[in-house]
């Protein structure tokens, strides 16, 4: 395969796709799916049929679009007109327009509002436009051309700078530069290295991950092709969640395709570079995040951290030096080594380059998933790009990070989305959940939710996390519950301090930020609980008054504080 | 070292499945995971019988194969009812009102999460998140995932596996 075959292949392919005048794209994401995208599908062509237009129009899946909550999505090209909401009875009237010309008004989603024109899209640049099912029409649009030219043309080490110019960060969470983590993978010398491609999305409340494995499997073999080229690997593992049954399919899917093209297996572009992908099932457990632990649950054992150094790159899988790239993090190479790391060094701010993909959900106008320039502020993408909050309720708090971030309050609203201000507030930029709450949700009942998470998903190898999250669970239970005293506040804050220094891994020394967070934007809603036995948003049930007897004890006691 | 072929513990077919995955890794011990997803596939559960074939065949420690077993959340070790449905439990999910969801299907079928129903119809399983957030709060019935629901249509669906079967009943005797 040369680059020349590779144009060879786009350039069929935009042949094929030019017989059909106009094309109706269907989402067939996750979201779009249970929407019943397949019976829209099935109606559109139906209805294509029986006014005899197939040699005119074509109807075929797409991936995701972002906007989940209007699904199902479909999209007419080349005029790019998005509908939403789409019904099998609606076929009709949009096979009708594409003969009238004329848009169907009523499900017509305009695409010039805030929520498509604040993003900026580099990940997912093509979602929705590709069939996710075809390599031929990822390279029509310009796919494996960075794969090829780096094989062809340029060095591992080349690789590797352009990578690190490009100022590219982990987007799991951690925030680690790429290029560095690269490097020492590269520096290390073995017969064996591995590339690993974390696809274990395990934080509630987000699904990126998913949507570009299932949108864009291509892209995702693509970066790991070319992270294994500049490292020297030989061998990538997909490490993908076994509840997402539709990305292992078009990631194995895509896999064979790629190998039947000469993309992937024994001397890619006939070069000495020789690379295999195999694809490893998680089995839910949220630990094996921490690449430790992912690395023993491929391993075959109980997905458990063990402490570091060494790390990974030096000592990982069996022993071997081993590179652990989240997906997003390697969907972003392939357009950084095709426009260059410059290009992507100018987007952004500070030292967060280049953009971030966040599942913008809870309560919103515009759930949906969204890329966006870092630096942005949290309250660009509340307000502009989700639409605000939905029946005139107020904002509260935005949550990032999953159970290892924390909540940020309204005050907090205009800072700018970078690893180093999100920490700076008590949260994380975490792998990219981000869920808006209003005031009918109770910090409380939110901290306890969390800690409810990390105590049953904790590993149990190390104390300060199996025994500390259980204390802290049962602390808050109690608060949430109006049973508890000062001192117990006052002993949570001491567990949280405990917890977060001494745990063996992320899951421990992070668990307590939803606490912490909470405790320090929303304290007066834990005093109302302890205080008053009252929820302020009327979440949390008080346990009868029987337990009652400390109450007056207890306002004196803050009285005296 | 030669891969070695045990025979299955009885002639259902099913194991052939199971011997293919393990197969197709070499009999590696590091295959554990992947070929208890295929018994899970296979046989709905992982039982005993299995688990110990399992260990035997990629010359693991039974106790370790029970190790892992247990650690993850996504196998079980006990027979599913007839229907699953999971409640997932993620952020968004949580905070649109999935406990009560969840509460509604314990209070009426009387079960926890991770039971089965009495008459071996529902089993109530929890997510912490299927990553469908744009539809929350979502239940998965039968691995197909239904979103924005409330507790009263959240029960519909269960109440319609049942009468379902009734009419089949009903059907079969008239």
């Amino acid at each position: 395969m040369l680059l020349d075959d590779l144009h060879g292949i786009a350039k069929r392919e935009r042949a094929e796709q030019a017989r059909h005048e106009q094309h109706i794209v269907v989402c067939t994401g996750t979201a779009c799916a249970s929407a019943r995208s397949a019976e829209v599908q099935a109606a559109l062509e139906g209805g294509i049929k029986v006014r005899g237009l197939e040699k005119r129009c074509a109807v075929t899946p797409g991936g995701c679009r972002g906007l989940c909550a209007a699904g199902p999505l479909v999209t007419v090209q080349p005029q790019g007109t998005l509908y939403q909401g789409v019904h099998p009875e609606d076929a009709e009237a949009i096979i009708e327009s594409l003969e009238t010309g004329a848009v169907v008004e009523r499900l017509h989603c305009h695409t010039d509002t805030p929520f498509f024109t604040r993003q900026q899209k580099v990940v997912l640049e093509q979602s929705g436009l590709l069939n996710p099912d075809r390599v031929e029409d990822y390279i029509a649009h310009g796919g494996y051309e960075a794969l090829v030219h780096a094989l062809t043309e340029m060095t591992p080490a080349q690789v590797l700078e352009e990578v690190v110019r490009s100022g590219l960060r982990g987007r799991g969470g951690g925030g680690y530069p790429t290029g560095l983590k690269w490097s020492t993978v590269a520096k290390a010398i073995s017969d064996q290295k591995y590339v690993i491609c974390n696809g274990d999305e395990g934080d509630p409340g987000a699904f990126m991950d998913r949507s570009v494995m299932e949108s864009n499997p291509h892209r995702v073999l693509e970066g790991m092709l070319l992270a294994g080229y500049a490292v020297g690997a030989s061998v990538g593992f997909i490490y993908v969640r076994a509840e997402y049954p539709l990305a292992v399919k078009r990631l194995e899917a895509a896999i064979k395709q790629a190998k039947k093209l000469g993309l992937l297996g024994a001397n890619i572009c006939n070069t000495p570079f020789s690379f295999e992908i195999e694809i490893r099932l998680g089995a839910g457990a949220f630990v094996c995040g921490e690449e430790t632990a992912l690395i023993a649950s491929i391993e075959g054992e109980r997905g458990q951290p063990r402490p570091r150094p060494p790390y990974p790159a030096e000592s990982g899988l069996w022993g071997k030096p081993t590179l652990i790239n989240n997906v997003e993090t390697l969907a972003n190479v392939p357009p950084i080594l095709q426009r260059g790391g410059d290009w992507y060094a100018r987007i952004g701010m500070d030292k967060s380059k280049g953009t971030k993909v966040f599942a913008l959900t809870g309560r919103i106008v515009h759930t949906g998933l969204i890329e966006v320039p870092m630096g942005i502020t949290l309250r660009e993408i509340v307000y502009e790009i989700g639409g605000g909050i939905p029946d005139g309720k107020q904002f509260k708090a935005v949550q990032t990070g999953g159970p290892s971030g924390g909540c940020i309050p309204a005050d907090q609203l205009d800072l700018p989305v970078t690893y180093e201000s999100l920490a700076s507030v008590g949260s994380i930029m975490g792998s990219g959940g981000m869920i808006v709450m209003d005031e009918t949700s109770c910090m409380v009942d939110v901290a306890k939710y969390f800690m409810e998470f990390s105590m049953a998903e904790s590993c149990g190898k190390c104390v300060p996390c199996r025994v500390g999250t259980a204390q802290m669970y049962q602390l808050l239970d109690r608060i949430s519950k109006g049973e508890a005293t000062l001192d117990d506040l006052a002993l949570l804050e001491d567990l949280c301090d405990m917890v977060k220094h001494t745990s063996l891994c992320g899951l421990g020394q992070s668990a307590p930020n939803p606490v912490i967070s909470t405790l320090k934007y929303f304290r007066d809603e834990y005093l109302a609980h302890i205080v008053e036995r009252r929820c302020p948003a009327g979440v949390c049930k008080m346990s009868s008054p029987a337990h009652n007897g400390h109450v007056s004890e207890l306002a004196h006691k803050e009285g005296v504080r | 070292m030669q891969p070695k072929k045990l025979t299955p513990p009885n002639d259902d077919k099913r194991w052939r499945l199971v011997g293919a995955t393990m197969r197709k890794h070499g009999f590696l011990p590091s295959a554990l995971i992947e070929t208890l997803h295929t018994v899970q596939e296979a046989f709905g559960y992982l039982d005993d019988q299995s688990l110990r074939w399992v260990a035997l065949n990629l010359r693991v420690p039974l106790s370790r194969v029970y190790g892992v077993a247990t650690f993850y959340n996504y196998f079980t070790l006990k027979p599913q009812g007839e229907h699953t449905c999971v409640v997932c439990l993620g952020t968004a999910c949580y905070i649109k009102g999935a406990p009560d969801i969840l509460e509604a299907i314990q209070a009426q079928e009387d079960i926890k999460p991770g039971e089965t129903s009495a008459d071996k119809k529902v089993s109530l399983l929890i997510a912490r998140c299927i990553g469908a957030c744009g539809l929350a709060p979502a239940v998965v019935y039968d691995g197909e995932v239904v979103g924005k629901l409330g507790p009263e249509q959240a029960l519909a669906r269960i109440n319609a596996w049942r009468a379902n079967k009734a009419e089949e009943v009903a059907h079969a005797a008239g």
